[in-house]
């Protein structure tokens, strides 16, 4: 009985948000999720529906809230490094990498080479292994069923890359402050390598499974139409965006971690629907595949991570014979290092739009304040504009076309 | 000139008392609003055809606690064509912050505005719905402010776990 009160004050709260038909039952308010496979995680919508026409959708998250920004508030720059896996789980070399560039920015730290290039291969191996993801997911949310498993088995490769360069399948913490943990094994190339020529032939059979079957078709094509103006309007970012035929992508825009240097193209498609989105994310399978052969190209030998021994520890052959060294590798686990007191915006190109990190510090080892924009949450806002006037089977369609993660979206 | 130079010099021009100051830091540009004349700042910056920032990519919510003022919002804003942004950044006392909601301009502004309420307790005037985003609905405080304790869970073995017990809060009813 309580339960049911409860369910009536929250719609209560929520009246002005619904049309008026809702109040004389004209209309019928559904509630979808949090628990429901097609919301993709734990996304609450509240639907109001006339028969099976989506009259208004009213998103409401922060079910996986878990406190990251504040509780990285409490650490120091380095300890907090962690909790950035945990944001994206789908996007953990990701996060690492914008949570990293934040601090090089606030502290002006150089980065070696070497690192910059292995970072982008990392970057873009995440990003085939979360579109993989997303593929399998939006497929089988449109009952395409076979096409999950088979991505989830090209995705455990590139877990298996991720477990011999950083020792775990997805939390690497690899991406550190200065450079990466340390440098790759000899026979991460070769690996890396023999999966790039694994990958293309499979995409293509996903493709045709796709592309050939009529339900997906009609399911996806002049779904979710959301033209390029309002897509930025509202926010949205990255392939989403680029369905929209946007030309908009940060490692374009501002590159960092010398993409400058990489050939790649930023796929767009000017359809604004579902299908459109599923087209630029299967063309961005085949330039991540590319930058990440040229990015093997210029992996030449040198440091892994900066000499500066303020900003990363010294190597362990050195604690055995040297005083700095034994200095420097206490002082930097256990103080850390201080940052300016200032803020930076520093912003990447993660697989769902532009994950941005407002970094403030406050002259001390501990950050101010962490923000996050992540591209989940910022994206998820137009649902409720997208979703007006389709059926709820078309809005199982369009959350999954707009990729979101619920880890990303709540934080 | 650059796009951010022209943006400066419009604006300057244009909200001679709006714009409190400009401050450079590792490279970016970041302009100082009165948060009495943000609503228009951030529509001339849309809406005039020379300088068209047609995104708002984020809002930013900072606490300085124990300064005054407490607590500053970073808009980042973006002219996609030029592909030039700028940072306004607008300075809040602690008692009652309050800002002017600018999802009017930008809709993207609603959620962000959402959280930074939710998070930070800054109000926003003008917010079509202005409610918790994050947090439950009847959530005390605002978890991101500098004097609301991180919390923890204390860790209970065996010869202790029933005093711990005695004094843990758990969900009634």
């Amino acid at each position: 009985m309580s339960q049911v009160r409860e369910l009536e004050t929250t719609v209560e709260e929520l009246k002005h948000l619904f049309s008026p038909r809702a109040a004389t039952g004209e209309t019928m308010l559904l509630n979808l999720g949090p628990q429901h496979p097609s919301t993709h995680g734990v996304l609450r919508l509240l639907l109001e529906l006339d028969g099976e026409e989506v009259v208004s959708c009213i998103p409401d998250v922060g079910f996986l809230h878990t406190g990251i920004e504040k509780n990285m508030e409490a650490k120091t720059f380095l300890k907090a490094l962690v909790m950035t896996d945990r944001m994206d789980y789908l996007n953990n070399m990701g996060n690492n990498l914008t949570y990293c560039l934040a601090i090089e920015k606030l502290c002006a730290i150089e980065v070696p080479e070497r690192a910059q290039v292995l970072r982008v291969i990392c970057a873009e191996l995440q990003r085939i292994a979360s579109h993989l993801v997303w593929l399998g997911t939006s497929a089988i949310d449109l009952n395409a069923s076979s096409i999950l498993i088979y991505c989830f088995r090209d995705r455990e490769r590139i877990m298996d890359l991720f477990e011999l360069i950083g020792g775990q399948r997805m939390m690497t913490s690899y991406i550190r402050p200065g450079g990466v943990w340390r440098d790759v094994p000899a026979e991460f190339p070769a690996a890396v390598e023999s999966f790039l020529d694994y990958l293309p032939a499979k995409l293509d059979d996903y493709e045709r499974l796709l592309d050939k079957n009529p339900i997906y078709l009609a399911r996806t094509i002049d779904i979710g139409i959301v033209d390029g103006d309002e897509a930025l309007a509202w926010g949205m970012t990255g392939p989403a965006l680029r369905g929209s035929g946007v030309n908009f992508d940060v490692r374009r825009a501002m590159p960092y971690s010398g993409y400058e240097n990489f050939e790649f193209e930023v796929p767009l498609e000017t359809g604004c629907d579902v299908y459109a989105r599923y087209r630029v994310r299967m063309r961005e399978f085949r330039e991540s595949i590319k930058i990440i052969r040229q990015g093997l190209r210029l992996l030449k030998p040198g440091p892994f991570i900066t000499s500066d021994r303020k900003f990363a520890p010294p190597p362990r052959a050195e604690l055995g014979r040297s005083m700095e060294a034994v200095i420097h590798h206490f002082k930097y686990w256990t103080d850390g290092f201080p940052a300016p007191d200032g803020e930076v915006y520093v912003a990447t190109e993660s697989p769902r739009g532009e994950l941005g990190c407002l970094l403030a510090g406050d002259g001390g080892p501990n950050p101010r304040r962490v923000h996050f924009r992540t591209p989940s949450f910022n994206t998820l806002q137009v649902l409720s504009w997208l979703s007006k006037g389709y059926l709820v089977a078309d809005l199982v369609a369009i959350i999954g076309s707009i990729d979101i993660v619920l880890g990303d979206v709540d934080r | 000139m650059s796009h951010l130079e022209r943006t400066i010099s419009a604006l300057q021009q244009r909200f001679p008392h709006g714009l409190l100051g400009t401050a450079e830091f590792r490279g970016d540009i970041t302009l100082q609003i009165d948060s009495a004349s943000l609503v228009a700042v951030c529509r001339y910056l849309r809406d005039e055809p020379t300088l068209c920032y047609n995104v708002l990519v984020d809002i930013g919510a900072v606490d300085y606690s124990p300064q005054e003022p407490r607590f500053a919002l970073f808009y980042i804003v973006c002219a996609l064509a030029q592909n030039t942004r700028l940072r306004l950044k607008v300075l809040l006392p602690g008692t009652e912050p309050v800002a002017p909601s600018i999802s009017g301009i930008w809709p993207s502004a609603n959620w962000p505005e959402r959280e930074a309420f939710d998070m930070m307790g800054i109000g926003f005037e003008g917010h079509p719905d202005l409610r918790r985003i994050l947090m439950p609905a009847d959530w005390e405080g605002h978890p991101h402010r500098k004097d609301y304790p991180l919390g923890y869970e204390e860790v209970q073995f065996t010869f202790n776990k029933r005093e711990i017990d005695a004094r843990k809060k758990y969900a009634t009813s």
